[in-house]
């Protein structure tokens, strides 16, 4: 579903990416950590070209992202993607954060968009604030909203930008039983969080990374279970998050 | 010398100041609409990233910025008429130089209006397959303009007080009005005293409204 091959990116001289290399099958879910300024929000930016890579390349459902040919915006349309920071449009309400790209980008009629939306905001769970704005909802409330605009387009993956790292610990549980649900439902996913707990509990594989470098991509229990077999750098990082 | 405000009935103020009153909020209003609208696209062009749509856009912003309004309005009424082979006339000819030049400084605020916008919001309208046009029609440009609501009505309040230069070149506006009264009844002063209570209170309340939208602004914030 994603190939991810040989990519490297510069900001200026600053390399922020070393040749990373991996892929992502139908309805697997992988997990990205690492500590901060690892590059793995880059990493998963570049999936959708929000980040541009100098190097390598990514396809996503065949379709390479540096093909100069290839209908970005259509790609993007296809690939949901969630914040840290939500980015919930703020001058629109609940409903029209929904709908609006739809509409405007997929070109459904605006009964078709609603019903869509509707129903993705009940999957969520948060049908009674349909005509809210998003400065009236919580984080919790709007990373949920976020998570049924992303759906609404019918995505084939779901991307994931430290999806719980801006929120109140309280709200931390109802944006990942919303993405555990979705994993348990077949959705292809690839998360960059420190939540560890969900990455034992639904994903398949985790990648580890450390300056820039994929250090580790493997099977979720070996990457738990056996910590003898780990990189120094994971080992470390495994120590410190794990202890709380 | 003592002040006689007494020639100043109804029927003085509605033949001479009401119809320099109408094209005074006529000016404003085009040059205002004109203006955002022209200066939405040349912050635009020079937000874009690309040369040949930033250099264009700077010279002109900085150009206009650096030349007083009396100059443009009186080389735009003298030049044009060269140019067309016919006179505009000072009403039309001060419309269009208005909003040339207000766009300048409406460019200004829209630049600084679309940077207040954060990038997220620019990646989630690209993440969600909106192309740039569109993010930033739907997303960037509604938030940039309620951001800087109140600065562009303040500078509408300036620009309402900037119409009196029209006198320049000869165009009939509020002040016009009462300079003519002012001529009939013999009574300058005092037609100038008042003229300029008119254009206080105008812009006084403006500005009290401005200040009260600041503060709802705030609050949905």
């Amino acid at each position: 579903m994603i190939d991810i091959k040989n990519i490297s990116k510069w900001y200026g001289s600053f390399q922020v990416l070393t040749d990373c290399t991996t892929s992502i099958k139908k309805g697997e879910v992988v997990v990205v950590c690492g500590p901060s300024g690892s590059g793995k929000s880059t990493l998963i930016k570049t999936v959708n070209a929000l980040e541009p890579i100098q190097k390598g390349d990514v396809t996503v459902d065949g379709i390479s992202i540096s093909d100069p040919k290839t209908d970005l915006p259509k790609l993007r349309a296809r690939v949901g993607m969630v914040f840290q920071h939500f980015e919930l449009f703020p001058h629109l309400s609940v409903t029209e954060n929904l709908t609006l790209a739809q509409t405007k980008v997929l070109g459904r009629s605006p009964e078709e968009a609603k019903v869509r939306g509707m129903k993705m905001l009940d999957r969520v769970g948060l049908m009674v604030h349909k005509d809210k704005f998003p400065g009236q909802l919580s984080g919790g409330q709007q990373q949920r909203v976020a998570i049924a605009r992303a759906l609404s387009m019918d995505p084939i993956v779901m991307l994931f930008d430290e999806p719980t790292s801006a929120l109140d610990p309280e709200m931390v549980g109802e944006v990942l039983d919303v993405m555990v649900k979705l994993a348990h439902e077949g959705m292809t996913m690839m998360v960059v969080t420190h939540e560890m707990g969900f990455a034992k509990k639904v994903s398949h594989r985790v990648i580890f990374m450390d300056a820039g470098k994929i250090v580790e991509d493997c099977n979720k229990d070996a990457f738990f279970g056996d910590p003898s077999a780990r990189t120094p750098r994971a080992k470390d990082f495994l120590s410190k998050i794990l202890q709380h | 010398m003592t002040l006689d405000f007494s020639f100043l009935s109804w029927g003085v103020v509605s033949s001479f100041v009401i119809k320099g009153l109408i094209f005074s909020v006529q000016l404003t209003l085009v040059a205002m609409i004109g203006g955002i609208v022209l200066g939405t696209a040349l912050a635009l062009m020079r937000l874009s990233g690309k040369r040949w749509l930033v250099a264009p856009a700077a010279f002109y912003v900085n150009t206009m910025r650096s030349i007083p309004l009396v100059m443009v309005i009186l080389w735009f009424f003298l030049l044009i008429p060269l140019l067309l082979g016919k006179p505009l006339g000072a009403e039309v000819s001060a419309m269009v130089t208005f909003t040339l030049f207000e766009a300048a400084y409406f460019s200004e605020i829209m630049r600084a209006g679309i940077q207040s916008v954060s990038k997220g919001q620019v990646h989630a309208g690209y993440a969600v397959g909106m192309t740039y046009p569109q993010t930033m029609q739907l997303i960037v440009l509604p938030q940039a303009f309620r951001n800087m609501l109140p600065v562009l009505l303040t500078q509408t309040i300036i620009l309402f007080q900037d119409t009196s230069l029209v006198y320049a070149i000869g165009a009939y506006d509020l002040l016009k009005g009462f300079e003519i009264a002012g001529k009939n009844f013999n009574r300058p002063v005092e037609t100038y005293l008042v003229a300029a209570c008119v254009y206080f209170v105008i812009c006084f309340s403006l500005s009290m409204t401005v200040r009260q939208l600041q503060n709802k602004i705030a609050i949905i914030r």
